[in-house]
Parts: structure tokens; sequence; C-alpha cells
């Protein structure tokens, strides 16, 4: 993406230059990020654009006071951030939604989003288990309430044991609550069919994203040629591209293959790593398995290709496996990293330094609010491993609730146990249902003109490719705006479904795409993809003229 | 080699690996690392935190040390050394936590048990969350019906001064938005570096915030002989000093001190307030400790509300950040991570970019930030938790300020230490006289003088403070931080404990 979006800023650049005002004319607040991105370009010696800072400069004039922090004078990294998650189209989205609530009139009556992977918005229901114990931790006088069952008490009373005044409000330990890292390590070890998990290996976090952050902020180092280069998947999660954006590191590219169920090459990886060389210094590999926004899940074969890369390259391995549970292929399964590294061996499991990342938002729980997450660091290095922990004892501690979620997902009822049978029952009812939406979703979509769907093989989205007539890329571009940004606006506008364009994930030169959920109810759901499908051919129609 | 040979041969490495030796089954040395003390981050080398630092390790080592029957003078750790209320003991308040626990687990809104008021405040809360659920992401600024409620909340404190909800971001502390801010405020190179005045001492938060971000810490001194006290003119003497070197643009206000207990007057904030508008800096007020005021005569005044009093001349110009907390005050409610900020006077385009930066991690927790809601929109007179809620906030409150009390009378009776009063926040930071045989030998150590006596104490005492060197002190002076939180009983033993240590530490060593 970092090829993609230097090209797209020059092109943005170039325009801003000709008629000054093209970023701005647009009704969208907050588009102008999109053209601040580029700068990575510079590698290491970011700085501001200048066309930027005379538009800037300019703006000011006449105003009475300058500020101390003003767009001239903001971190030029922070400026350079991304994250069209929660981008310009969402930021619309909310507006849209405000509009409807007041009353106005839209050819729709709600605002669907499918922009982010957030189960519960979307109608999931909590799993009744892990909200009993997080309600028995939050306020044990519930203890004595005869409608909570044992199996809730038992985990609520172990958790407390674990925490300072047994109380969810005392801090916890920087890397989280000893039991609680304990049972993550048991967990690990089952899924892993009893490869060694050591407990003092986890680190709770603040989500994923949190733990994510951190790694790569103690993995970025070096000036100009010697800075941290760090390899992610295109189409990536934008959280990546945002920490080496505000961290000033060098994001290197490797696509993923489109036409291959979005599988990963590892000639392309090959590729990447020698290009990037040559101007930076390749330390860190990004995998995220199953995979967002592209949802494929990666063969054992792939990871050990991967993993014996990294070790013949020396790279660092991060492992975004928050979709772990979800994966609905029936001819795919989940792998992962630390189970084929030490399938691969001493040589390979006593040195590739990995750190794996899990969450309570994805899986069957998707429990985003309560910011839940861990993370498995193997082989790091003694003395890094107490810079970890001080760097992470700065922020104190992970929400407690968070913690006490993510126990319940690592240690849930056991069979012999009074809520099994409920608990197993919601579960499978919800993995169920998310593979039904898989299908559906894929099917659907590859049944619209103009729309090509890879299966969506695990994780919670579609990435479909979308053909653009040319008077459309036109079009947006005399808007200052990427193809497929306008696009998702359109549908935005016409339909009220909120979805994120492709250019935010990264792409293939001229091609098209965008990111849906899965999420939504399947009535819901079909309703949705039925309006995708009536946009996208009176779209075509619109501008391709007898196409 | 068999298959089951194989497995365990690797097993046997693993194991190894595991316990951290070098050297593999075949007694060569592993290969290098990716990430070594060599490679990583500078910045976060840098980085201290002393508030969890060593002396706490060594602290939690002693722990399990006790655990595993290892004798020593003392049979339990005292953990002073953190403003963690719910560890020493104190309850959490009812009512919050029954709203908590109904919206975790809405059937609870069926159980009659649950006090009408507690049930309306969930029922709002999860109204105001996507699918009726704690665990939907919020907007990343945060629920916007708790952000109203946080202005309101804003508004009674301040007089009625107006405080837009579009201002507020939650956060998850106050911790995360501090440093979000100075994010902002981080930029330029060698001599356009910013600067970032600090008070001495400090919450270590900032200086390990200002590593991480190499942005350049300047430190202005609080007064100690004054019950440490903000002076304008040691302010102006840090500024112009720094300007030598980099360029200073934010000034972060500890109000009431953290470590040093005290309670700024109006006049000095205003005066705060005159120096960043002249010298065009931004105002960090850290006012997490806001409910914590206990001597007679102090009282909290929020720098939004002095300036906004000051008139349009700075209210309109003075570029504002204010924290605040669920942690601390009567809650203490550390675990939940629950905080919000309110900026004031942010240039727009630079808040779209506030936004864009803390949408990058979703949204802060939403069990605290619902939190957050009940610590603002708490019991009313006319609603049934109202007394309760009245007793134990009341009772907490109470008992800090006798603590705070207790704790500067005890101290200043031992001779060789020297505490101000603790007029408000959680700790006292007594200065104490080291003598200097004790001097010598730490540094032989390679101790900063304050970390020996404190690493003895602990020893001899199971007692953990935090040395004065890791919140900075004036050249040649020694101080440490202890929490006032203990239990009032448990809180004398401790103080009774420093006083014989300490006759006894002067005894060895002059």
């Amino acid at each position: 993406m970092y090829r993609l979006q230097s090209l797209a800023a020059r092109s943005l650049i170039a325009g801003a230059l000709d008629q000054f005002t093209p970023l701005k004319v647009t009704s969208i607040t907050g588009v102008r990020h999109k053209s601040q991105g580029p700068s990575v370009e510079k590698r290491g010696q970011m700085r501001f654009i200048t066309a930027e800072a005379k538009a800037s400069a300019g703006r000011l004039d006449g105003k009475i006071r300058e500020k101390t922090l003003t767009m001239d004078t903001l971190n030029p990294q922070v400026k350079a951030v991304e994250y069209a998650v929660r981008g310009p189209i969402v930021i619309k989205a909310g507006e849209i939604e405000r509009y409807l609530e007041e009353g106005g009139t839209k050819p729709f009556s709600e605002v669907i989003k499918a922009n982010i992977g957030d189960a519960h918005a979307m109608g999931q229901q909590p799993i009744t288990f892990l909200r009993q114990v997080v309600a028995l931790c939050t306020f044990p006088e519930l203890m004595d309430s005869p409608s909570f069952p044992e199996d809730a008490k038992l985990r609520a009373r172990r958790i407390l044991q674990g925490c300072g005044g047994h109380s969810l409000g005392a801090y916890s330990a920087s890397p989280g609550v000893e039991c609680i890292r304990k049972d993550i390590a048991a967990y690990i070890e089952k899924r892993d069919e009893g490869v060694p998990s050591d407990w003092e290996n986890i680190y709770l976090t603040t989500g994923a994203s949190d733990g994510i952050m951190t790694i790569l902020r103690l993995l970025v180092s070096g000036k100009d040629s010697s800075r941290t280069g760090v390899m992610i998947p295109i189409p990536q999660y934008p959280l990546y591209s945002a920490a080496l954006s505000e961290m000033d590191a060098v994001q290197v590219n490797y696509y993923l293959d489109e036409d291959n169920c979005w599988a990963l090459d590892i000639n392309e990886l090959h590729r990447a790593y020698q290009a990037a060389k040559l101007h930076c210094r390749p330390r860190v590999i990004c995998i995220i398995n199953p995979g967002n926004p592209t949802g494929q899940v990666q063969s054992k074969k792939c990871i050990e290709e991967v993993l014996n890369f990294a070790y013949e390259e020396n790279l660092f391995v991060l492992s975004d496996e928050v979709y772990q549970e979800n994966v609905y292929a029936p001819d795919c399964q989940f792998h992962s990293f630390k189970k084929v590294l030490y399938d691969m061996g001493p040589e390979y499991f006593n040195n590739v330094e990995l750190v794996s990342f899990h969450s309570s938002s994805k899986g069957y729980t998707g429990e985003c609010g309560f910011r839940g997450g861990y993370m498995e660091v193997i082989n790091m290095d003694p003395e890094v491993k107490a810079q970890l922990v001080k760097l992470l004892s700065v922020r104190l501690c992970p929400p407690l609730a968070g913690q006490a979620a993510m126990d319940v997902i690592v240690n849930p009822p056991q069979p012999e146990e009074q809520t099994f049978k409920q608990f197993h029952q919601e579960k499978s009812s919800v993995l169920g249902a998310l593979a039904e939406k898989a299908k559906l979703t894929e099917q659907i979509l590859n049944a619209v003109p103009g729309i090509k769907c890879n299966p969506v093989q695990g994780a919670m989205y579609a990435f479909p490719r979308i053909f653009i007539p040319p008077k459309a890329v036109e079009e947006a571009k005399a808007l200052g705006m990427q193809p497929d940004m306008f696009y998702c606006l359109r549908l935005l506008e016409e339909t009220g479904i909120c979805v994120v364009p492709g250019s935010g994930f990264g792409q293939k030169d001229g091609t098209y795409h965008f990111r849906m959920t899965i999420l939504p109810s399947i009535e819901k759901l079909k309703v949705l993809l039925g309006k995708v499908r009536d946009f996208h051919i009176s779209f075509l129609k619109e501008y391709s003229g007898l196409e | 080699m068999t298959k089951s040979d194989q497995k365990r041969f690797t097993q046997a490495i693993i194991r190894k690996g595991i316990h951290g030796h070098t050297m593999t089954e075949n007694g060569g040395e592993y290969r290098e690392r990716v990430l070594t003390m060599d490679t990583m981050n500078p910045n976060v080398k840098r980085v201290e935190y002393a508030v969890r630092g060593p002396i706490v390790q060594r602290a939690v080592q002693i722990e399990r040390e006790l655990k595993m029957g290892i004798k020593k003078p003392f049979t339990e750790v005292i953990k002073a050394n953190i403003g963690d209320c719910h560890a020493m003991g104190q309850k959490p308040i009812t009512f919050f936590r029954q709203v908590l626990a109904l919206c975790s687990y809405p059937d609870l809104l069926e159980d009659s048990k649950f006090p009408e008021d507690a049930k309306s405040r969930a029922r709002r809360i999860l109204q105001a969350c996507g699918g009726g659920s704690l665990g939907a992401y919020s907007t990343s600024q945060g629920i916007e019906m708790i952000r109203q409620d946080i202005a309101r909340y804003i508004e009674r404190r301040d007089g009625g001064i107006t405080c837009d909800p579009d201002n507020i971001y939650l956060s998850t502390g106050a911790s995360d938005a501090i440093v979000t801010m100075l994010k902002l405020l981080v930029s330029g190179k060698g001599m356009s570096r910013s600067g970032v005045m600090i008070s001495i001492p400090q919450y270590p938060l900032y200086s390990a915030a200002l590593a991480e971000l190499a942005a350049v810490q300047i430190n202005y001194y609080l007064d100690e002989d004054n019950c440490w006290s903000l002076d304008i003119s040691e302010l102006q003497r840090a500024l112009q000093e720094a300007k030598k070197h980099c360029s200073p643009r934010a000034l972060c206000i500890i109000n009431p001190g953290n470590p040093t207990g005290q309670v700024q007057s109006r006049q000095c904030i205003e005066d705060v307030i005159r120096f960043a508008a002249a010298e065009k800096l931004f105002l960090m007020a850290d006012e997490v400790y806001q409910d914590n005021v206990y001597a007679d005569g102090c009282k909290f005044h929020s720098f939004k509300k002095v300036l906004f009093e000051m008139g349009l001349e700075y209210s309109e110009k003075v570029e504002l950040a204010s924290f605040h907390s669920t942690s601390k005050c009567y809650m203490g409610e550390c675990g939940f991570r629950g905080g919000y900020m309110e900026v004031v006077n942010l240039d727009p385009e630079v808040k779209v970019q506030l936004t864009k930066l803390v949408s990058v991690r979703l949204c802060p927790p939403v069990i605290g930030q619902a939190l957050l809601d009940v610590v603002v929109n708490p019991p009313q007179p006319d609603e049934p938790s109202y007394d309760t809620f009245i007793k134990e906030r009341t009772d907490t409150l109470a008992a800090l300020a006798e603590k705070a009390n207790m704790t500067q009378e005890i101290l200043n009776q031992v001779p060789g230490i020297k505490c101000n009063p603790v007029q408000g926040a959680m700790y006292t930071f007594p200065r104490i006289h080291l003598p200097p045989k004790a001097i010598l030998e730490a540094k032989e150590k390679g101790q900063t003088p304050d970390m020996f006596y404190c690493m003895k104490l602990l020893e001899e005492t199971g007692i953990c403070l935090v040395p004065g060197s890791g919140f900075g002190q004036r050249d040649g002076t020694y101080h440490f931080r202890m929490t006032i939180l203990p239990p009032k009983e448990k809180l004398k033993i401790v103080l009774a404990k420093i006083k014989e240590f300490h006759q006894h530490f002067m005894e060895q060593y002059s």
C-alpha cells in the first residue's frame, strides 16, 4: 500500500497544486487524512508535504492568535496515520444517522454499519456464562444469589482471589492477573496439542490492538536505510499501517494472491523483502490468520514456509490470530503459528522470535467493548522482555473486566459442569450462523455481474473485488477521491449501507474492493446483499453507457 | 530417530529454552536474536517508571519467598508504592457496582434486590450502547450520552461555566489520555524539538511518556520549603533555560499534587494561566485527585473554571486539556480503567486528528465508560440509594483525611524525616536525611541513596515505598513516596515500623 499510497498521494498533491482546493470541496469531513499518509515515502525522515504546509499556513491568515497546537505544529507522524475502518465513510454514516433521527428523509430508513467487526452491535447475543461471571466479579454480593450457577461462581471466586483486595477495582500486575495468565497458558497447551506454554510468556492487553502496538514499538529503531521495516500483507487490517505511520517505521508490503483465494505466496515475500532491503532494514513480518479483511485461512504448509522464511531472513514474527475460532470452510482448519513452529523442530522452535495475539472481541463471544486480549511471546531476549514489562507498567494494567472475560474464554464450562450444555449450545449457534452467513455472502455477491468474491473461509468479512467503470474512476479522481471511496459513498448515500473502501486496506493498483462484515442477522444480511446488488447494477449502468 | 524419540529430543530442548538457557542441546550458542538490547527502540530503553520499578519487582519476589516458607523479619509485604485503594482494603461504592453488574448481565434488571435508581441508570447506559450491550465497541471518543453527562457534571462543578460534550474524550484511565495529548504535541528536530514542562517531583508517567516520544523534558521545581507550592519565577527560569535548546510548547500541572500532595491556590492557578498565555504554552491539567482535598483552608479549583473566570482574553485563547479518572477520589476504581479529558480551545483541524488517532485503538473499555457515567451522575436526594451512597462516600473521604493527617504527624516526629502537610491526593513525600556513610555505600552499590534506603526498608520491614529519585528531586535531597491508603490500624503499624527503621538506619550509618 505504501507504493500505492505514494502514487495516490502524488496524484492528489498534483491536484492540490493545480487547483489548490480540490481536497476541501468535498463534503466528507476528514478526507484530508487520505492525502497525508504517503510521506512515509521518505522513509525515516518523513516530513511535511510542502504543498500541505502552504495550504495550512494560508488558512491561518486572519486568525487573531495562532494556537500552540495547529496542523503545522502537530506531530507529523500523527498526521500520517490513517484508519479507514473508522475513517471518513464512517463519519459520514454517523452524520446520516443523526439526520435520519432528526426526521430527515433518505431513500432508506436506517444506516446499516457493515464497516466494523462489532458483533453485539449487529445483534449477536453475549454468551450468558461469560456475562454471569463478569457480573459476579463486579458485584460479589451476587455470590449468594441462587439464580447464578455454581460453575460461574467458582470462576468468579477464583478470579477475585487473584485480584488485589479481591476487587476488580484494584490494579493488576502489569502483565495481567497471575491466575488468568496461567489459565491462558493451559488453554494454549490444549489448543496446540501439548506444546508447552509458559504462563510467564503471556501478557494480557487492552484488546489485541494494544499488544500489537506495544510489540511494534519495541521493534522500531534505526535511521534512514537502517530504519526498521515491517512486512505486512496487502490487503491488511489498517491498525498495522496506522501504527507504522505513527512510529515512523517503514511499511513493507507483500501482496496476497487474490486469484488464489488470497493465499500468501512465498515468492512474493521474497520479492517484497529484497525490494525493501534497498532502503530499510526489514526486521519484522506480520501475518493475519485467518485473514482480515480477506477471510483466507492459511494452510499448515503455507505457515511452515512463512516460518522458514522468517528463520532464513532473521525476521521477528507477529501472528495476529484473533479470528482463530472463526473458521467456516469445511476443508480449512486453524493452525497456530506456535504449534507449526514447534512441529518444525528445535532449530526453529528455539530460535524464531514469535508473538501471537488473541482477543475477546472476535470468536464466538464478540466482546469488543471489554477490550480483553493477550499475547504470547516466544524466544524473546530476556533483557528485552524486562523492557517490555517496564513499558507495559507505564500504562499500569489492562482493564480487569476484560481480563476476567478473557479468563472465561480460555476456561469455559466443562462437560461435567452445570452450564456446559447451555454454553455449548450458544457457542455453536453463533458459529453456525456465522458459517451460514459467510457462505450466503459469497454466493450472493458472486451472482452480481462486476463483483467477484473469494470464499470467506474464516474471520468476519468479505472483501469482494468490484469493477468500477472508467467514467466513474474519472469522476472520483476529479473529486480528489479514491474510486472505491467514491463507490462506497454513493452506496451509503443511496442505500444506507456502510462498508469500507478497499483503498483503506490496500490493494493492487487498478483493482477496487470493499470490506463488509458478515455480521448482520441472516434476514438483514439478505436484504443488505440485495441492496448492494441493485446498487451495483445501477452504478454500472450509470457509468458504462451501453456496456 | 523414531518419531517419538524426536519428540522427546525436542521437548528436552524446549524445556531448556523455556528456562532461559542460551545453549542448545549440542552445546552451540543460539543464533543472534532479531530483537536485542542493541537493536530495540532506544526511546523505549530510556523509559523509566519507578512506581512499578525494581523495588516493586523485589517486593513481588519477597512475597513469593514468604509463600514458599522462607523466614523474614516480617510476615507480609505492605505495598504502599501505588495509589491502589481497593488493594488496600477500601470497599467499592455499592451503587456503582450494582449498576455495572446490571449492565454486564441485564437479566438482573428483573431482580427485585436491585434498587430502581441503579436499574434506571443501567437501562439508560445500555440504550446508548450498540445492540444494547457493553460488548459492542463505542464510538472512539466515547459514548455520546456519557459525554453529555460528563459535560453537565463539569458545568455543575464549575458553577455553570459551559462545557461542550464534543470536547470530552473518554479514555482508558487518565494515563491513556495524557499520553495521547503529548503525542499530538511532540514534533520538530534539534532546537525545534517540542519541550514539555513538568513539575519536579512529578508523577513518572510524564517523564516516561516524554522519553518514549523523544520529547524534551523541562523540569520546574516545586518549592519544598513552601508546602511544595508552584512558584512562577521558577517557571520563568526553567522556560528561559529550555528555550536555548528546544521549543517549549506545553506545561503540565498536577493538582492536587502527585507525589507531593499540595493543593494549588486560586491565585497560583491564575498566575500559571497568565504565564501559559504569555508564553503560548499548551496547558495540561492533571486533576485526577480533584475530590481528594483534606486540609482546612484548601479547596480544589479546576483550571477550566479559573480560566473562564479570567475573561475572554484568556478563555478564548489558552489551549487546555484537563484529565480525570475513576481510579482515585472516593471511587478508587483503578481496575476499570475509566477516565476522560476535556479539551478547550483545541484547533478544530487538530481535533479531527485527535479523533482519528484515538479511533485506531477503537474505544476505551465500555464498562469503564459506564462506571464514569455513574460517577458523574450519582444518586440524587430523592432516590433510594442516596443515603447509602453519601454515607459510603463520606466515610471513605473522612478516613483518607484522617490518615493524611496522621501520616504527617507521625513522620514529623521522627528525627531526620520532614514531611509537608498532605493537603490532598493520596501520598506523602517526606524528605529523609541520609548520613554520608549511607550515601557512600549506596554509590558503591551503584544505587541512588534513596533507592538503597527503600530497598533496605523493604528487606527489613516488608514495607514497599518508592524512592524519591523516581519522581525527581533537588540534587542532594532524598525522599520517598508512600500512599496513605492502608487501613488506619495498618497505617499506624507501617508508620511505626518506618520510624523504628529510620532511627536504626541513622544509628548504623552515623
